[in-house]
């Protein structure tokens, strides 16, 4: 395998300048004390970034519908959210485990920590995984998850959001993200989101409603495409 | 050609995802060096970070059907992680360089808007001194922040500080 051949390892390309968030985003109270004063160290990739965990749905079962639990379904506005997660050079990235967990229809984490006074509901506990097919593309089906407050600031409240867990092919392209929903009043107020300085890598956190995947008599359907990080054009020599 | 999505952070609620037998990678039957790494993960002002996700990666030994190479652990009311794997051989860094046994860490929470990635070495490993990572960080006390000290027969431990003057040596990724 080229990876582990360490004078002809293949790195993963660095960030389009503005498409990641800084750690320090001041606006985001808990980033005070938890981002790094240094400057991260530069090191070119090694076997250890550009190799990474897989998983079998053998060893992790997939999880594609959460909106019931044990044939009983649960409250709110069920939905479906398929898309595609390709590299960015546009190939798809096949097999790669998702892991998603979001807040119920009343924005109410079923987590002991989330003291919210919105109500639990006994049939959804908002944990899902799923794995795309050869193609990069996945589906699963949900419940549209509520807006909460949370003390970032006076009258703080995070947009409706699921979040999302990718692997890809190695530990460098390791991402988790959250996803939005179109025409969300409370993106414009949220520092988490505006922690991108690039809008058009905000607007790319925004699925869109999607008539394709919307399932007749059913359920609305959003389309979230993702994408990790490519491959750098060319080896780099030690 | 497409930008990668931008990260978010992992937020107070993850846990949901959480499965505490993924920390420990010997699980499946894996056999080998069995070894304990531990730490205790704390912020700027020294306070212990209770809501982390710590997730493990090695290239060696090479994962297969009983050793999946990755682990993952939320830090406790303490503060602390704790994994159980194999202690890892030597793999090749780039040009004819060899990279000394270590372990790949993130580090992800509330607050952490992008993933923080560093090392853990292994004190007293005689490879550490040719190391191509190691041996870019000139001040001895900031490259001590990457290698776990044993503290125990098989327990190796290395503390994660996110911000301070004794702050961990981050890696770009």
């Amino acid at each position: 395998m080229t990876d582990q051949r360490g004078s002809e390892i293949i790195g993963f390309r660095a960030p389009a300048p503005g498409s990641q968030p800084s750690n320090d985003t001041p606006a985001y109270g808990s980033t005070r004390k938890r981002h790094p004063l240094h400057r991260p160290l530069a090191f070119a990739h090694t076997v250890t970034e550009t190799t990474g965990p897989r998983f079998s749905p053998a060893q992790f079962p997939a999880t594609a519908d959460i909106s019931m639990v044990k044939g009983h379904a649960a409250m709110g506005e069920r939905i479906i959210v398929s898309g595609r997660i390709t590299d960015e050079d546009g190939r798809p990235v096949p097999h790669t485990m998702v892991e998603i967990w979001q807040a119920n229809a009343a924005g109410r984490y079923h987590h002991p920590r989330d003291q919210h006074d919105a109500p639990l509901d006994p049939h959804f506990t908002g944990t899902g995984r799923v794995f795309t097919d050869a193609e990069g593309f996945y589906r699963f089906t949900t419940i549209k998850p509520g807006a909460y407050p949370w003390r970032n600031h006076h009258n703080a409240w995070r947009p409706n959001h699921i979040h999302f867990s990718y692997f890809g092919p190695g530990f460098a392209t390791r991402l988790i993200t959250q996803m939005y929903f179109p025409g969300d009043p409370l993106l414009a107020l949220d520092p988490v989101f505006h922690a991108v300085p690039d809008a058009g890598a905000r607007e790319r956190l925004i699925a869109r409603f999607d008539l394709d995947t919307t399932q007749p008599e059913w359920a609305l359907g959003y389309r979230f495409d993702v994408v990790l990080r490519g491959r750098d054009a060319t080896p780099m020599e030690g | 050609m497409s930008i990668a999505t931008a990260a978010q952070t992992i937020g107070p609620y993850w846990h949901l995802l959480d499965d505490p037998a993924l920390a420990d990678l010997t699980r499946f039957g894996a056999t080998g060096e069995r070894i304990e790494l531990v730490g205790t993960v704390r912020d700027g002002d020294g306070e212990l970070v209770t809501d982390g996700c710590i997730e493990l990666w090695q290239p060696s030994p090479a994962a297969d059907d009983v050793f999946p190479g990755f682990g993952r652990c939320a830090t406790d009311a303490h503060g602390r992680f704790r994994f159980i794997t194999l202690k890892p051989g030597p793999v090749p860094g780039r040009g004819n360089t060899l990279q000394a046994p270590h372990l790949a860490i993130n580090i992800l929470a509330r607050g952490i808007l992008t993933r923080l990635y560093t090392r853990a070495y292994f004190e007293g490993e005689p490879l550490n001194a040719a190391d191509p990572l190691l041996g870019l960080i000139e001040d001895p006390a900031r490259r001590a922040t990457l290698i776990a000290r044993p503290v125990g027969l098989a327990t190796w431990q290395m503390d994660i500080r996110l911000q301070g003057n004794d702050e961990t040596v981050f890696i770009e990724v």
